[in-house]
């Protein structure tokens, strides 16, 4: 994809503290998002995303590195110079304003005659499908239509990009789901830039066409949800997204040996030790006399409805984990205690360096 | 359960509820309605030759608020002096809580951006000139203000003028006397407000293409107005009412109500006139709060 880059940050250093308690929330990180596209920054709290989209909104200055919007130098725009809209995670929605007043308090601000800001604000509240609520106090919502609000007062100024910090962390499971739906779809219809700030996977794996996973204040790796979940490229990032087994091995010519001495064809331009990842799902259990196979014995079976989980312990005690998709009969034909054999799927094991 | 009973129930918890309520009835009566049943009697009697008042029913308080009986020819005229004295008294009122207003809002805005463990110590601060007699405050501004004093001194040893400035026994001194004492009235209930204002909002303001000057305008201001009304009322009412300050500091020509009452009640010895400028200036007062407190809830509450 060559699509034009609507965001740029680079080198973008955030440091916090003075002296010996400097902390680097953001430490010398570079990243591209495309126009159109819905961007998720993914990692656990405190790893740098909320900081990093803060620099993007303007609240906070890097302490080095640029910012670029279009191309053009933002890095000393204040925020409300930037054609950029946020969605806080508290809302921050005005509650001495009506719902119609929060809506069109952008437009407003930018001075857009009356009948505009009208017309805008009542095409914003049937896209969020809030019409009935125009005149309403925000006080007088539910979270969700909460949400919705400062959805639709984020996007009613028609933003360049829209940034979304933790949106949907306030509201419960079903309304949570309903809301991943919905996001997608305005951004869809919107065509909007979406950076859209998560620590759930789920979320992040469900909604994005691009994910950068970030931790300690950098930036771990940047691609398609399928890229980061079937390539991760470090124990971080495969350990953050979805379970993986980590096995200790050593590259060997044609693959790498595990500590049990089993060799498992991979390939690989690593040297020496080396960790041999593999998601769960991707662990086939056979026959233990099946050429090939890596000997494990059962050690419990945990039934969660739709797989089991198998959890295994191989020849030196090393543990993996398998998922079995559960049969119709609800048995999954393995008893603890057996003693099994093991596969990898073919392309499913990972070789890590760190 | 009969309805005789419940009716027998019911008339002796009312009857227990009025009892109940005697001591707080009675305090209301005594401290608040009979002191202002006096002096509205007060303002309807003729006045007495050595002060107190004479039982005989006059209209003559009342009219001398507004007029004068010349003493040639005993037609009445308007009393310029006092309407005088009731416009500057409106006057420096407003001008003392607009200065207050103007000083205690960024005060209170400060103290409510400290830390937490911080801001009680600022508040400690701001409440200290309350243990200080207020006389002795304003004899500390007499002092700051008057020609020889800390004000003038230090302007002319720096060379910014030449003759000391004529501050003390001006409108001037009053309104700086009067801000200064009710400066503390105004910031404690900004604070309040302030202190519950989620910053938050501060942020979404300038996302949505507010300038510093506009979040101030369009967020700030109209969610801590009910802080801003609390602050001004109890600002405005002492103000208007005020007498130690315009006193001392107004050096006895630059009166205000509170002061004229004074007069009538002592060297006047126009009991009646004074009782009925005190029911004057309550009216005044009570007027001024209903307009203020209608329109503040009308701006903040358009769809209500």
């Amino acid at each position: 994809m060559t699509e034009a880059v609507t965001i740029e940050a680079r080198h973008a250093v955030k440091a916090f503290g003075q002296g010996e308690h400097v902390v680097r929330a953001l430490d010398d990180v570079s990243i591209q998002i495309r126009k159109g596209e819905f961007f998720t920054l993914l990692g656990p709290s405190g790893c740098g995303k909320t900081t990093l989209l803060r620099l993007i909104a303007g609240f906070e200055m890097p302490t080095s590195g640029t910012i670029l919007l279009d191309g053009a130098d933002i890095t000393d725009l204040p925020p409300n110079r930037r054609p950029v809209n946020t969605v806080f995670q508290s809302y921050a929605l005005f509650p001495h304003l009506t719902v119609a007043e929060n809506i069109g308090f952008g437009l407003t601000m930018q001075g857009r005659p009356k009948a505009e800001v009208k017309a805008r604000v009542a095409e914003m509240l049937a896209l969020v499908k809030l019409e009935a609520m125009a005149g309403r106090k925000v006080s007088q919502l539910s979270g969700g239509q909460q949400q919705r609000v400062a959805l639709a007062r984020a996007l009613a100024p028609q933003p360049k990009v829209l940034l979304l910090d933790e949106p949907l962390s306030a509201l419960d499971l079903k309304l949570r789901k309903e809301m991943q739906v919905e996001l997608k779809r305005l951004q869809t219809e919107t065509g909007i830039t979406f950076i859209f700030v998560t620590h759930d996977q789920e979320e992040a794996l469900t909604m994005s066409d691009r994910i950068g996973v970030m931790s300690a204040g950098k930036l771990q790796q940047v691609g398609s949800p399928r890229d980061i979940y079937t390539r991760p490229v470090n124990r971080f990032v495969a350990s953050f997204i979805g379970e993986t087994n980590f096995l200790p091995a050593t590259v060997v010519s044609g693959g790498v040996r595990l500590s049990t001495g089993d060799v498992v064809a991979v390939e690989t331009a690593a040297q020496g030790a080396v960790t041999l990842a593999v998601r769960p799902e991707q662990v086939r259990i056979v026959a233990a006399e099946e050429s090939g196979a890596i000997v494990a014995t059962v050690r419990m079976l945990v039934y969660f409805g739709t797989d089991t989980h198998c959890h295994l312990a191989l020849a030196d005690g090393t543990e993996v984990v398998a998922r079995v998709q559960s049969p119709a009969s609800g048995e999954a034909g393995i008893e603890e205690g057996s003693t099994v054999g093991i596969r990898f799927a073919s392309g499913a094991a990972q070789v890590l360096e760190d | 359960m009969s309805s005789a009973a419940e009716e027998r129930l019911r008339r002796q918890s009312a009857r227990n509820g009025w009892l109940l309520s005697m001591p707080a009835l009675a305090l209301l009566a005594v401290a608040a309605i009979g002191p202002l049943a006096i002096i509205v009697i007060y303002s309807f009697l003729t006045p007495g030759q050595y002060g107190n008042v004479v039982w005989e029913f006059s209209w003559d308080g009342w009219v001398s608020i507004l007029f004068t009986r010349d003493i040639f020819d005993g037609t009445l005229g308007l009393a310029d002096a006092h309407l005088t004295i009731f416009w500057r008294s409106v006057k420096l009122s407003i001008l003392t809580t607009l200065v207050a207003f103007g000083l205690g809002f960024p005060t209170a805005w400060f103290i409510a951006t400290r830390p937490a463990q911080q801001r009680a110590m600022w508040l400690f601060l701001i409440t200290i000139p309350f243990w200080t007699n207020l006389l002795i405050r304003t004899f500390a501004i007499m002092e700051v203000i008057r020609a020889e004093g800390v004000l003038n001194t230090a302007l002319m040893w720096s060379g910014i003028i030449e003759r000391p400035l004529a501050i003390i026994y001006t409108d001037v001194a009053v309104l700086i006397g009067m801000a200064y004492v009710y400066l503390p009235l105004m910031v404690l209930p900004l604070f309040a407000a302030i202190d519950r204002f989620d910053m938050r909002l501060l942020e979404a303001g300038y996302d949505l293409y507010a300038s510093r000057w506009q979040v101030l305008r369009r967020v700030i201001l109209p969610i801590v107005k009910p802080g801003i009304v609390a602050g001004s009322i109890l600002v405005f009412v002492p103000s208007l009412g005020a007498y130690v300050t315009p006193r001392v500091l107004g050096g006895g020509k630059n009166m205000m109500i509170g002061n004229f009452i004074e007069l009538q009640f002592l060297a006047g010895r126009n009991w009646p006139l004074g009782a009925a400028l005190s029911v004057t200036l309550l009216v005044i007062v009570t007027a001024a709060l209903l307009v203020y407190v209608r329109a503040a809830n009308r701006g903040s509450n358009p769809h209500g």
